[in-house]
């Protein structure tokens, strides 16, 4: 079923110039989603995800940050909207929440005041108590108990888990079609996770927004996503359906990554398999394939690997697409076992 | 069921609640604050008393006959033991005090903080014709510090790392270390001996010669303002800087609102709250008395006053002006906490 994506985000470049140098935090960075489909960003710090994030809502710095590509909502591209356009994007299309629950509301005001606050500025002429009921009415959606009671009570009052709910309905006061969440379970308890993630997703299924989630925990993309991206040194590495990440993996860090998972069913003893060395710089990329120092596929003399930066290609026999030299005549022969 | 608790009523108790919790705590701190002043009203007033000077033989000449010194000494009161002395300065602060009797007997009316031999006057008299000279220096460069310091702050946050932050990053590092005493004499000397804008600062009250008061004072409150402000730029421009990098200033801007909004009700709440506190210790520092600019001024003013009984050994005046600023003190921190719990809600309720 072909239909014309929500979001497209297109050849995405973002640089910072910092006084080390030029940081090429996402580089040539295209995807898209659908309405009412979940976009998985997998990646370890540094990858480029949350940068990635905040350029849909143009939230990087202004002064340092430099954008190339396009961004297209609904067709029009953001990145060449007005600061006034995007204000009327920001929380009313497309709304964001942000990793630390304790630190994403302003401490200074009521719960409630913030919740209204984000209701009012995209409704205005509304009046406040107004404003109120369609506020205490999302508290109670999104599961706070005693919303009458609880709407002037201040941040701090509220647990981390209660404050993630919070974050939500302000979030989705104003029923967004696209909502981008920055590892918004990541500083919760495991328990806590499970909640709000089974939140967003009844929500999802009420009014069929759009999510991309961006997180480093593959328990959570397998638990809620539909598709994902792999970043890994501002590129994405690897495109394709969740079930085919976990059951047919087409890129080596892919594989690393999954080696790294503890699950259940493995035994509890002997050391988790980690990735060795560190994620690149990402002052001085390399110039060919920028996991290639670390990848255990690479060491055996392909020449391709350390001087051209791999494509996303489709892999024959997979709806996967890979950035890999190598994939076509080594990776396929493995399984996930293998490596496990 | 819902439906009728939506009813305001509902809200009342919270908001009560809230305010109850407010009063508890500004009950509290102006307790502590008395219990504060106590002690230190006892502290001041025995470190003066362990002086090794004889109050008594200062009170007159060189030539003091040994019967006047005696006489003297039982008409202040300083042939009791301390603690009785003590006891009677406390008293006198609520109840005035009288020293000898008869004839020569002269009264102190509350709050007295007793008798300066050495001026013939009441410290109270003299802390209450000095105190509005202090008061109109501080009030007013501390309006203008405030409004430059925290301004330029702000505008060196908003243009990190360009022109405008490097000027007042070069400025605040020269004004935070320039002295008082040399800036002092730099501005009075340019301005009213070399360039001649301003004639030679002689102070009267406001309500007796508005220029006068304007001309003395305009100096003194621009040199104390220009070098106070300097660290407040930079407390300011921390601030902000710090403030727009909190994940509730970005989630503010996620939700659409304006920059103005965000800097007003995001930023700047939260880059300013800590600046209140220093703000609020630094005027009441200077309402005990700017001791280096009024003398550099020569405004009389407490500053001079206390200066001139530490010169003279005048040990009343001494203790009383020492206490007085201690109670600008106390009372300002005091003050600023409250202020702090009505701004910062997660102080309050602690």
């Amino acid at each position: 079923m072909e239909s014309t994506p929500l979001l497209s985000v297109n050849n995405l470049s973002v640089e910072f110039s910092t006084p080390d140098g030029i940081v090429h935090a996402v580089n040539d960075v295209s995807f898209s989603i659908e309405a009412g489909k979940t976009l998985g960003i997998v990646g370890e710090s540094g990858s480029g995800k949350s940068v990635t994030a905040s350029s849909i809502l143009k939230l990087n710095s202004g002064v340092t940050a430099s954008t190339s590509g396009s961004i297209l909502f609904k067709g029009d591209n953001i990145l060449g909207a007005d600061d006034k356009k995007i204000r009327q994007l920001r929380g009313s299309e497309i709304a964001m929440i942000f990793q630390d629950p304790l630190s994403a509301l302003n401490p200074y005001y009521t719960v409630g005041h913030q919740i209204i606050e984000a209701y009012k500025v995209h409704h205005r002429g509304v009046k406040k108590p107004e404003a109120r009921k369609v506020a205490l009415e999302m508290l109670r959606r999104v599961g706070i108990p005693n919303p009458e009671a609880r709407i002037d009570e201040f941040p701090h009052q509220f647990s981390g888990g209660m404050r993630q709910r919070i974050v939500i309905a302000t979030a989705l006061i104003n029923s967004p079609k696209l909502l981008i969440a920055d590892e918004p379970t990541t500083a919760l308890d495991v328990t806590v996770q499970a909640q709000i993630l089974d939140l967003m997703k009844d929500i999802q299924k009420e009014n069929g927004m759009a999510i991309i989630l961006i997180t480093h925990d593959l328990g959570v993309v397998a638990e809620t996503c539909d598709d994902v991206a792999v970043m890994y040194g501002g590129r994405i590495v690897e495109k394709t359906s969740v079930n085919e990440l976990f059951t047919t993996p087409t890129h080596p860090y892919s594989f690393g990554l999954l080696g790294a998972v503890r699950s259940l069913d493995k035994s509890a003893r002997g050391s988790l398999r980690t990735i060795a060395g560190a994620p690149p710089s990402l002052l001085h990329l390399p110039s060919g394939c920028s996991f290639m120092p670390r990848c255990v596929f690479a060491n055996d003399g392909h020449s391709k690997c350390s001087s051209i930066v791999p494509e996303l290609e489709l892999v024959p026999s997979t709806h996967s697409l890979s950035a890999c030299h190598l994939r076509k005549d080594a990776l396929l022969k493995l399984t996930t076992k293998d490596l496990l | 069921m819902s439906a009728a608790v939506d009813t305001p009523f509902f809200y009342f108790p919270v908001a009560r609640l809230l305010r109850i919790a407010l009063t508890r705590f500004i009950v509290r701190r102006i307790f502590f604050a008395l219990v504060l002043l106590a002690a230190v009203s006892l502290f001041t007033y025995l470190l003066f008393a362990l002086l090794p000077t004889d109050p008594a033989a200062l009170t007159c000449g060189k030539n003091c006959k040994p019967e006047l010194i005696a006489a003297n000494r039982v008409r202040l009161g300083y042939d009791k033991p301390i603690y009785e002395q003590y006891w009677q300065f406390v008293r006198g602060i609520f109840a005035g005090r009288t020293y000898g009797s008869g004839d020569i007997a002269f009264k102190c009316p509350a709050p007295s903080l007793g008798y300066s031999f050495n001026q013939h006057e009441c410290v109270s008299t003299l802390i209450g014709k000095t105190f509005p000279v202090t008061a109109y220096l501080s009030l007013g460069s501390f309006v203008l510090w405030m409004l430059l310091g925290v301004g330029t702050g702000i505008i060196a946050a908003l243009h990190r790392g360009k022109w405008q932050d490097r000027l007042t990053s070069l400025v605040t590092s020269i004004g935070v270390s320039l002295p008082t005493f040399y800036v002092g004499l730099l501005v009075l000397f340019s301005v009213v001996i070399w360039l001649q804008w301003l004639p030679f600062p002689h102070y009267a009250s406001p309500t007796d010669n508005l220029h006068d008061f304007l001309t003395a004072m305009i100096l003194p409150w621009i040199t104390l303002a220009v070098l106070s402000a300097a660290s407040y730029t930079r407390l300011t421009r921390n601030g902000v800087l710090e403030a727009m990098n909190e994940d509730f200033v970005r989630f503010g801007v996620a939700k659409g609102l304006k920059n103005r909004t965000v800097m007003r009700k995001y930023v700047l709440r939260a880059a300013l709250i800590p600046i209140v506190t220093i703000a609020g210790l630094d005027f009441a520092a200077l309402l005990g008395g700017a001791i280096v600019t009024e003398s550099v001024f020569s405004l009389p003013g407490m500053g001079r006053l206390a200066i001139r009984s530490v010169t003279d050994s005048d040990l009343p005046v001494l203790v009383g002006t020492t206490l007085v600023a201690a109670v600008f003190i106390v009372m300002a921190n005091a003050i600023v906490d409250i202020i702090y719990g009505v701004l910062d809600p997660r102080v309050r309720l602690k």
